[in-house]
């Protein structure tokens, strides 16, 4: 392969791959925003991906729905399946005080179990005919263009708009001063519980858009449910990475992609001369820089890039 | 001058339990005044400005504002009525800028942009004199600009009735006599403004009238102009009451703690602790008195060895070996690896003193587990120490495995007592003991650091209650923002003068605001 | 008196107050009931999704543990392993320290062990590998999580985040070494032939007995030594620890160490004992579930007995369920995930109660 072409190939494989973790991490930043640590995201990502799919499916054959139609339906599909699963996380801790990396790690549980149990219920040439209509524009590129369809967009876009919503808006700020100190967003008269659950469930169904991206655009096979929930743990590095904001992520999430993919692609190009046996050392990458990244902002100490200042602390309004 | 009333309360009581914090309280505040209110700790001056400000909501008794009747549920509701408050803890998000913070929680219906809200602090600023920038973020601020912003954040809402909680507990003097220029201004502006404070001199320099609370009523408001310091502290402590607490001759007192110079910074780069000497005997009870927050919590902790320390030194005399020891600059470990034995009961019962979850006997061996070269615990002492505890000191619990979170706070405060004097202390200090206890237990506590004092403990006492240190103490310390303003003879002291040296501020803070 | 108790008089009609302890008896009562809904909640699931008849459905989840003496060995064998891994992690849950990463501890350990059986089989005498696999494996463990402790101490870094990514980490360390032991032309690394851990009866006895001795001895260690004692306080109250002269950050990587250590012996036991190999599924998500058994037993090693028993119980019950109505076999995994979500919401009435506005009002007259 030539290196230039191999280079470009890269980066356009990795990009778009990137975007799930876009998903997932600009949700689980939402769901921080409010204080609250949601270690469900990789069980909510793989809930969404289902919903989406099943949609889909029940959209079958090609052709009786307008194309356009079946991927709105879907991503609604997938964004709702995620946010039932924010709501029961939500329900479990705003309401119910339950410990929130408990009921996180439950719920990937959960999760995961009923996305696989869904998925072996569906059949995967039901759902993956509308694999072109997800790569719209790029459905009949050969390379790895194709990659870069509707939801590509979205993402970046949701992205956006939530960096958007966070530091700009009035919305955003109370959103912000909840996950930093609800005592004080609560004297001055902010519904805490309301903004919590708000972020929670919004957050997790953009999470669920993500799994829904990675199968019907980045993967388009019939496996690619497996990979999900570490798509999904990814995310949340990702966060720390991004230093809780969105538009950073959307670098950060480029930056993970391409690191994820280095080990099946870096050892392709003859001319850098790093061999096949070294692909895991390159995954790990992202989970190092990761962690070095948490060391560095905790060292430095900076107040700005720290994570919310109630993060993983249910509030309760009597406790003093 | 056209005086017309901007709030008044009438008949307001409100009760905590059986306690009555505050009984049948009438209050007027005109518009374009300044009205101090004035009271000792706990005389309940929060606890009813906590009602007009909508924390709490009165048992009885009714308020107006601007002539109408109003129902204040809410700090919401005070909002409403134009009524804002700056609490002594400061609700403050750190990492926000100080126009984030004005802004938050702000519905006015208007589209959300800084810039505007940067604008109009401005103009606030530009207004009342205010020195802040819109932008600066809260925790790399002061604590005079936080204050600032907390003002901001009540005068952007509209608010015409100002309520401070002591606001000057935490400035530098030059800092309280800018903060005062503000104030003149705004009242100048017209708005009302109630400030709660201990200080008498600011009193004096600040306020058009004074409204003095004792043990939750109303004693009397009288014109600032009409009124001196003598008579306001006259009004604040009230008439001597006997207790009857016995108090021995100190027997054969040696020196046993020599402090000098000690100077401690705290993280503001407030003097908490400046330039304090004083020492204790054995046999005697040193009282220390001042108002809460004056440096005691941190001079017992400097004393411990949970405190940096940045001048001074803290010499501890064996009784043993006769030999000095400088406590300065080592962990409480060290200090007792060095064979000094000191006991202290801090102000924090269930959150330092002991651990709220663990059972009785647990909390017994917190300070002396490590005893014995074994791996593993021996919790039979402890637990003969507990009984033996629950017995002499009358603790009402369960039992020994009854977590000490579900003691009653007189309870709680024997356990905390009875392990710390268990240790057979040479120096104990105390910190507010009796807080919170009924008559019973108190005097449960008096008769223990008497019989400490009688078997030639050197016994430091902080207290709040003035008529218990002039009867239980042999030396009175009066200490205020950080240094001693006095030392007094327990046997002739008398309440006003202690409450005088209290509030005596140094000549400087005076003549700047005079 | 407190000023700033945000306790106001206009409470609305329920309001949710902080109990003050429970009697034993009805929290066993409250978690019970918990556990018999979710299971009737359950049966309904099964016969709505895949038509199940409830009584042939609670009959499968049973036999699944107990339905022949090999699966009741088994249901021990994976109890052992499960307890083994959630016993580890507790000192430093004890110490309110959050340590999501024993999945990544422990398979650091077992490659670490595996490492051991791969260079030294067959060049030295069993024995004397299997005590280099035990030192090597606590070591590893030990590193591993000790990392974590020390920033966490230091720099007060956020160990949970941490202690995730260095799941990964290790996780892809094994893919690495998998690739370099891997004879090629196979696919797996196989068995390894030396350094196995002797038989006792059967495959399984060595490790449940070692796992119950460690439960007993962590019990002890928890409750009865000066070291447990110094983690009991630091969790409960920094500023009561540091009011004794506690070094507070001594104890949080020392605590860190033991965990990691065990968590070397859980990693062991796998592989030594068991499995004879290594993959980057040995742990499986154990150390996940592990956190599950430790909390739901409120960091009680005796009580943990009981939550591993109950959550190995409801996977293989659930596998059964799967194999015998011919389901997908991610069918446990939502089976266990709706019965940890009742246990988890009922905790809410075990450490709250629910008071209306009449009742408050006599409360505090009172």
């Amino acid at each position: 392969m030539n290196l230039w072409n191999g280079i470009l190939d890269y980066i356009l494989s990795a990009v778009p791959l990137g975007m799930t973790f876009l998903y997932g991490s600009t949700g689980e930043i939402l769901t921080e925003k409010s204080g609250h640590l949601n270690l469900g995201i990789p069980g909510i990502m793989c809930v969404g991906a289902a919903g989406g799919c099943a949609a889909i499916q029940a959209l079958h054959p090609a052709g009786t729905v307008h194309p356009a139609l079946v991927v709105l339906i879907a991503v609604l599909a997938a964004f709702l399946a995620g946010g039932l699963m924010g709501m029961l996380y939500s329900f479990l801790t705003v309401t119910l005080h339950a410990n929130q990396n408990v009921t996180g790690l439950a719920l990937t549980t959960f999760g995961v179990g009923l996305m696989k149990f869904i998925m072996s219920k569906l059949s995967s040439v039901k759902y993956l005919y509308a694999l072109p209509y997800f790569r719209y524009p790029f459905a009949e590129s050969e390379s790895s263009l194709k990659y870069c369809g509707v939801l590509f967009f979205f993402a970046i876009l949701l992205a956006l708009v939530c960096s958007y919503v966070l530091l700009k808006t009035r919305v955003g700020l109370h959103l912000r001063a909840v996950g930093e100190n609800p005592a004080t967003a609560d004297a001055v008269g902010i519904n805490v519980f309301l903004y919590k659950y708000v972020a929670t469930v919004i957050g997790s169904g953009i999470a669920g858009l993500g799994g829904l991206y990675y199968i019907m655009d980045y993967a388009g096979s019939q496996e690619a449910y497996l990979s999900i929930e570490a798509m999904g743990w990814l995310s949340i590095a990702l966060v720390i990475f991004a230093l809780w904001k969105p538009h950073i992520s959307l670098i950060g999430s480029a930056v993970f992609g391409a690191l994820f993919i280095a080990g099946a692609y870096i050892p392709g190009i003859r001319e850098l001369h790093v061999s096949m046996s070294s692909t895991p050392l390159l995954k790990m990458l992202p989970y190092v820089f990761t962690v070095l990244v948490l060391i560095v902002i905790s060292i430095r100490n900076k107040r700005e890039n720290q994570p919310p200042g109630a993060l993983g602390v249910n509030y309760y309004r009597e406790e003093r | 001058m056209n005086k017309t009333i901007a709030l008044e309360l009438k008949n307001v009581s409100k009760y905590f339990g059986s306690v009555a914090a505050n009984q049948h309280v009438d209050l007027t505040l005109y518009k374009g005044e300044i009205l101090a209110v004035l009271g000792e700790n706990g005389c309940g001056k929060t606890t009813l400005m906590n009602m007009i400000a909508g924390i709490y909501f009165p048992d009885e008794g009714k308020i107006y504002v601007d002539g109408e009747e109003v129902v204040i549920r809410s700090p919401k509701d005070a909002f409403r009525h134009g009524i804002g408050m700056i609490h002594q803890h400061f609700k403050l998000v750190d990492v926000f800028s100080a126009s984030e913070n004005i802004v938050l929680g702000v519905k006015d219906g208007k589209r959300f942009a800084l810039r505007n809200v940067n604008k109009t602090v401005k103009e606030l600023c530009g207004k009342y004199g205010f020195e802040i920038d819109p932008a600066k973020r809260i925790h790399e601020m002061s604590v005079s600009e936080k204050q600032t912003v907390e003002i901001l954040k009540v005068l952007y809402r509209g608010a015409d009735i100002l309520i401070l909680d002591e606001p000057t507990a935490v400035l530098t003097p030059q800092e309280t006599s800018r903060l005062f220029d503000i104030l003149r201004r705004m009242k100048e502006d017209g708005k009302a403004i109630i400030i709660i404070t201990h200080k008498l001199h600011e009193v004096m320099a600040i306020s058009d009238r004074v409204a003095v609370l004792r043990k939750g009523e109303h004693i009397a408001t009288v014109n600032t102009q009409e009124t001196n310091e003598t008579a306001l502290t006259e009004m604040m402590v009230g008439k001597k009451v006997s207790l009857n607490i016995a108090r021995s001759e100190p027997v054969n007192p040696e020196k046993r703690l020599e402090v000098t110079g000690l100077t401690t910074v705290n993280a503001d780069g407030i003097r908490v602790l400046d330039n304090v000497s004083f020492s204790v005997s054995s046999g005697e009870i040193l009282g220390i008195a001042g108002i809460a927050g004056s440096g005691q919590r941190e001079l017992l902790e400097a004393i411990a060895g949970l405190q940096h320390i940045d001048a001074g030194s803290i010499i501890y005399c064996d009784p043993k070996t006769g030999h000095d020891v400088n406590l300065r600059d080592k962990t409480p470990l060290q200090i007792r690896d060095l064979g000094v034995r000191l006991s202290f009961v801090p102000e924090d019962r269930l959150g330092m003193g002991l651990v709220a979850n663990m059972n009785i006997t647990d909390n017994m061996m917190l300070r002396s587990y490590r005893r014995g070269k074994s791996v593993f615990l021996d919790r039979e002492k402890p637990k003969a120490l507990a009984e033996n505890i629950i017995k002499s000191l009358d603790v009402v619990t369960p039992g020994v495995t009854t977590p000490v979170r579900r003691l009653s706070g007189g309870n709680v405060q024997k356990v905390l007592v009875g392990r710390e004097i268990s240790s057979a202390p040479s120096l104990l200090m105390v910190a507010y003991p009796v807080r919170g206890l009924d008559i019973n237990s108190s005097y449960t506590i008096y008769n223990l650091l008497n019989k400490q004092k009688e078997s030639g403990v050197a016994v430091v006492y902080v207290g709040e209650d003035l008529d218990v240190l002039t009867e239980l103490c042999d030396r009175i310390m009066v200490i205020c923002s950080g240094r001693v303003t006095g030392i007094l003879d327990g046997r002739t002291a008398v309440k006003e003068e202690i409450g005088l040296l209290m509030t005596k501020h140094d000549a400087g803070t005076r003549e700047q605001e005079g | 008196m407190t000023v700033d108790n945000k306790h106001m008089q206009h409470e609305p009609l329920f309001r949710v107050v902080k109990r003050d302890g429970l009697p034993l008896k009805k929290t066993i009562l409250i978690r019970a009931a918990a556990i018999l809904l979710a299971f009737l909640f359950c049966g309904l699931i099964a016969l709505i999704l895949i038509k199940a008849n409830p009584i042939s459905f609670y009959e499968a989840i049973f036999n699944g543990s107990f339905g022949t003496q090999r699966k009741v060995w088994k249901l021990l064998k994976d109890i052992a392993v499960l307890l083994c891994i959630s016993l580890a992690i507790t000192p430093a849950f004890r110490m309110k320290f959050w340590n999501i990463g024993a999945e990544g501890q422990v398979l650091v350990a077992a490659l670490a062990c595996a490492g051991c059986m791969y260079y030294m089989g067959g060049h030295v005498p069993d024995a004397l590998i299997i005590a280099a696999m035990l030192i090597a494996s606590i070591l590893a463990g030990m590193i591993w999580a000790g990392l974590p402790a020390i920033f966490k101490a230091r720099w007060n870094t956020n160990e949970t985040l941490f202690t995730l990514m260095m799941n990964y980490i290790a996780t892809f360390l094994v893919a690495y070494f998998l690739i370099k032991w891997t004879p090629s032309g196979s696919s797996s690394l196989g068995e390894l032939k030396f350094g196995h851990l002797p038989r006792l009866y059967n495959e399984y006895l060595l490790i449940i007995l070692v796992v119950a001795v460690i439960t007993v001895l962590l019990h002890i260690y928890l409750n009865y030594s000066k070291h447990g004692y110094e983690i009991s306080v630091v969790g409960e109250s920094e500023k009561t620890a540091k009011y004794i002269g506690i070094n507070v950050k001594k104890v949080i990587i020392r605590t860190m160490l033991v965990s990691g250590a065990l968590c070397g012996i859980a990693g062991f036991l796998i592989v030594g004992g068991l499995d004879h190999s290594v993959t980057e599924n040995t742990v499986g998500g154990l150390g996940f579930t592990a956190i599950m058994v430790s909390w739901l037993a409120k960091f009680k090693p005796g009580y943990m007995v009981l939550t591993s028993f109950l959550l190995v119980f409801l996977d293989q019950g659930a596998a059964q369920v799967s194999q015998n109505f011919d389901i997908s076999s991610a069918f446990p995994n939502v089976i266990v995930g709706i019965i940890l979500f009742f246990i988890i919401g009922s905790e809410f009435f075990i450490d709250y109660k629910i008071v209306t506005r009449a009742k408050a009002k006599e409360g505090t007259k009172a």
